[in-house]
């Protein structure tokens, strides 16, 4: 596998806010590569790096085996050299320029043959189902045609690379849906590089080949496939982010792991490693409720009917998680609580992480 | 396919440049001429002298002055705010008939020049031949005239007249935007309308209208026009009027010059405390509870006086645009001064005719304030753009240094500016312009640099950055981006810089009157001293001439401006 862009060593910093230290990462020919990051985290400012419309102050960016910026050397190449396609968050259509001339201008720019950037833009509106649509300007379009213009004008050139900066956070929710299929179509129809920056787990994990999990201080805590990330989390803040998370504490007894404070032990296998102390994490889907007298013996403290499931809040020995299973199931399998109702707790899946790390995150 | 790929060899830094010219033109233009100013005020043969600042100022006349400046600003900056407050509630506030309509006849005082205004109630109350005053001595036969314009009072309520607008559009807009829950909520406590319009509205209206009062404050206190047609007859002369008196009579002597940079100190520091005081008012906290959107008010219903207010905001229009527009245009078409100005036969379009084409000293004051007015608009517009650019966009170091040359342009006076131009360009430092075109030219760029750099800057803020970067990434270098991308885009407001130059430009009076020479007279200039000089039919009709340029001018700006915005 060859690597298209390096970054090797990266720090940045504005004022005296920190934002990157030492940050490297590689990124595959072909692939499409998530950066997935709370808020702020500073995924936007690592792509300006690479776009060029930021410098770092320490560390080397490499495309396509040229450097573009160096802070060794003083290595710097602008953006307009670094033959990118890019798509904003906030589409960056220019206002006074139709359809036909903002997808036009990056082949403008190459000075092609007038006849062949008729031609590319065409096929391009047509490939981005803009069809007809050409002539107008983008105040006449809606968000999501916006959209698409930018994205066509992100591919007419053929780069090397799409960089694309949360380029669905402005769209309603079932266009995000629409638009999330054709990015990932449009990937695959050019072979291209995709690097998608967003903190939107859903998106990441149908687009991406790999993707690589960023925290609040710009360090990447996980790098993996979306199976990886999602099943085997390298730490709590990965499994924190990527969904609704249940955290119990444990006691250890006589090198028995029990729930809370009480006596009863963690129905799954146990821990290894140096931690003072244990959590045991795992998602709502991963607890299976039930009846019959078999794992932790809890009590229903809140049941709330959803619709299409139901959510239960259950205590077990001073500690409370949290279920969710579909209503129809609960009902064929008299699985309806009411508050107050004892119930039985196993799991079908479980993460051990140091009780630590808990206090970490929730800072 | 092949792949769009890197490019090595790259442009050179030109941020620098950039910059390094903008900071020159602002040094240049306006920082130079106020420095020179404050060394002359304070430094008596190359050395500092603060005893010497403190003598001049206290000289009788020159202690009057400022006291008189002062006192005028006072009465001004109050009447206005009162008037101001009062129409701004109406048309906003209340279920007045024609409302939007009555809006904009209020606006129309700021089209109207003050000095010309004070020309014509001149003509209307001068105390012995006004004509509003002649007709009450002779209705009721005495020789005390109704009202003497040639007073303080008579001078406040002219600039009252064409300055309100600035309190009226700032009090209109934050009472527009203010949203109406929090009047509501009071009503729903149980607060009845006064109650609320003491606790919650006027707090909330609190900061436009003091920020209003303050931008009127400053405008009176550095005001030449108004003042000069109408006190240097009683011997009322404020700071600019001094300032002028002094240079105009002694030709330039040491010590007018120092009694002018003395003053010009204390209007460029009470400037600069009243820019001061607006910016902390305005950016207190609690202004922004005052949103962006609009909301519909709560309406007050006036019932029975509905029709009366109405009759009232008509006379005051009435009374205070169009009789002395009406004065203006009639006594610039009689045919002898003395004889009715109601007599038809005492009328005709002779008088304009003449000053249009065949009278040199008009027909050359409109030509150079046309091609005044249009080439400080354009180097104006071009510069304005450049340093904005600068200030908004641009990330390079020492840019501090060009935020704080770029406040300047805004706290720098007329008066003071003449003054600094004299300074700077008449010789002392190699270049004499002195008593040509290009001094007043100068210093026309250096007073409206403010209303360029406030439109451009406006305009740039709309374009966001990443529409330049998109550009850049899509293969546009530097200088084809800011051509394809930020011109095209920033055209309206370099437009609308160039009017709101251009106009002021055509009948300027505070800075060309310090600054011209028999054959570059403005068109203001020429009203002022014609009028001086007697030839007070010929003056006015030049002002008629003038109001109609402005009104043409204002015309073709509300035509480009809903053009550019649909």
């Amino acid at each position: 596998m060859e690597n298209i862009i390096k970054v090797e060593g990266v720090t940045k910093s504005y004022a005296k806010h920190q934002v990157h230290q030492n940050l490297s990462l590689d990124i595959v020919r072909g692939e499409c590569f998530t950066l997935l990051g709370p808020s702020g985290c500073g995924k936007t400012v690592l792509i300006r790096m690479i776009a060029g419309h930021e410098v770092p102050d320490e560390g080397k960016i490499s495309i396509d085996n040229t450097v573009v910026t160096d802070s060794a050397t003083g290595e710097y190449i602008p953006p307009e050299r670094r033959g990118l396609g890019i798509v904003f968050q906030d589409y960056a259509v220019w206002p006074h320029m139709t359809v036909f001339e903002n997808i036009a201008y990056p082949l403008k720019m190459e000075k092609r043959p007038k006849a062949e950037i008729e031609e590319l833009v065409m096929r391009m509106i047509d490939i981005v189902g803009m069809k007809g649509l050409d002539k107008r300007l983008p105040s006449e379009l809606s968000g999501g045609q916006q959209q698409r213009v930018a994205l066509a004008r992100a591919l007419v050139a053929d780069p090397s690379v799409m960089l694309l900066d949360e380029p669905l956070s402005n769209l309603d929710a079932n266009l995000r849906e629409e638009m999330r299929f054709e990015i990932k179509g449009l990937q695959e129809k050019f072979g291209i590089t995709v690097l998608y920056v967003t903190h939107d787990q859903e998106v990441a994990l149908a687009l991406s080949d790999r993707i690589a999990i960023m925290d609040n201080e710009g360090a990447i805590r996980q790098i993996g496939t979306p199976y990886e990330i999602f099943e085997q989390p390298a730490d709590l803040f990965v499994f924190k982010f990527m969904g609704i998370a249940n955290f119990l504490h444990v006691t250890e007894k006589a090198g028995k792991f029990c729930v809370g404070t009480g006596n009863q032990e963690v129905p799954w296998e146990a821990p290894t490693g140096s931690a003072a102390s244990w959590v045991a994490g795992f998602r709502p889907s991963d607890v299976t409720i039930s009846r019959e007298a078999n794992g932790l013996k809890g009590k229903i403290r809140r049941a709330n009917f959803l619709g299409a499931t139901m959510d239960y809040m259950v205590e077990i020995d001073g500690e409370t998680l949290r279920t969710e299973l579909e209503t129809h199931h609960a009902i064929n399998s008299n699985l309806m609580f009411e508050e107050g109702e004892e119930c039985y707790i196993t799991f079908k899946a479980l993460h051990w992480f140091d009780a630590k790390q808990l206090e970490e995150v929730a800072e | 396919m092949a792949k769009n790929t890197i490019k090595k060899d790259s442009g050179f830094g030109v941020a620098q440049l950039i910059l390094f010219i903008s900071i020159a033109i602002l040094v240049i233009f306006v920082a130079w001429p106020v420095l020179l100013i404050l060394f002359n005020a304070f430094f008596v043969e190359g050395k500092f002298n603060s005893l010497d600042f403190y003598n001049v100022l206290t000289e009788p006349e020159t202690f009057q002055a400022l006291k008189n400046s002062f006192v005028i600003a006072c009465m001004t900056t109050v009447g206005s705010v009162i008037v101001g407050t009062f129409f701004a509630w109406l048309v906003t506030r209340t279920d007045l008939p024609y409302k939007t309509f009555m809006k904009s006849l209020f606006l129309v005082p700021f089209m109207l020049p003050s000095f010309i205004g004070a020309l014509a109630w001149k003509m209307l109350l001068s105390p012995h031949s006004g004509y509003i005053n002649k007709m009450w001595m002779e209705m009721f036969n005495t020789t005390e005239p109704l009202f003497n314009i040639y007073s303080y009072a008579g001078i406040a309520l002219v600039e009252v007249m064409y300055l309100f607008p600035f309190v009226f559009i700032q009090v209109c807009g934050a009472l527009e935007r203010m949203d109406p829950t929090l009047e509501e909520s009071a009503r729903i406590s149980g607060a009845g309308l006064l109650t609320i319009t003491r606790k919650i509205t006027i707090p909330l209206v609190m900061p436009s209208i003091m920020s209003g009062a303050l931008l009127i404050m400053l405008y009176s206190m550095a005001h030449f026009g108004t003042v000069a047609v109408l006190g240097i007859e009683q011997g009322i002369y404020n700071i600019p009027t001094l300032i002028y008196e002094k240079i105009h009579q002694s030709a330039g002597s040491f010590a007018s010059i120092r009694t002018g940079t003395v003053l010009a100190t204390v209007l460029i520091a009470s400037a600069a405390l009243i820019i001061w005081t607006q910016q902390k008012i305005l950016s207190k906290g609690h202004y922004q509870i005052i949103g962006g959107k609009s909301f519909r008010p709560m309406e007050l219903k006036l019932r029975g006086l509905r029709y009366p207010l109405l009759f009232f905001c008509l006379a005051y229009i009435g009374f205070t645009i169009v009789l002395p527009t009406v004065v203006i245009f009639l006594v610039g078409g009689v045919q002898t001064y003395g004889l009715s100005i109601l007599d038809p036969n005492n009328l005709s379009l002779d008088n304009y005719k003449y000053i249009l084409f065949e009278y040199d000293v008009t027909r050359d004051a409109i030509f150079n304030s046309v091609t005044l007015g249009l080439a400080a608009a354009f180097i104006t517009m071009f510069a304005g753009v450049m340093i904005s650019y600068v200030i908004v966009k641009m990330k390079v170091k020492g840019k501090g240094i060009l935020e704080f040359l770029g406040m300047l342009p805004f706290s720098v006076p007329g008066s003071v500016i003449a003054l600094g131009v004299i300074l700077a360009w008449s010789g002392a430092y190699g270049i004499n312009i002195y008593n040509t075109v290009w001094i007043i030219l100068v210093s026309y760029i250096a007073r409206y640099m403010a209303f360029s750099l406030k439109a451009n800057s406006a305009a740039l803020e709309q374009v966001h950055d990443s529409l330049m970067e998109a550009s850049r990434s899509c293969g546009a270098s530097m200088w084809q981006s800011l051509k394809d991308i930020v011109i095209p885009l920033v055209k309206p407001g370099m437009i609308s810089a160039f009017f709101l130059i251009f106009l002021p430009a055509l009948r300027e009076l505070t800075v060309s009157i310090m600054l011209y020479a028999p054959t570059t007279r403005t068109i203001g200039v020429a009203i002022y001293t014609l009028n001086e000089d007697g030839e007070t039919v010929m003056s006015t009709a030049l002002a008629g001439i003038a109001l109609i340029l402005i009104v043409l001018g204002q015309m073709l700006i509300n035509h480009l401006t809903k053009k550019a915005s649909e």
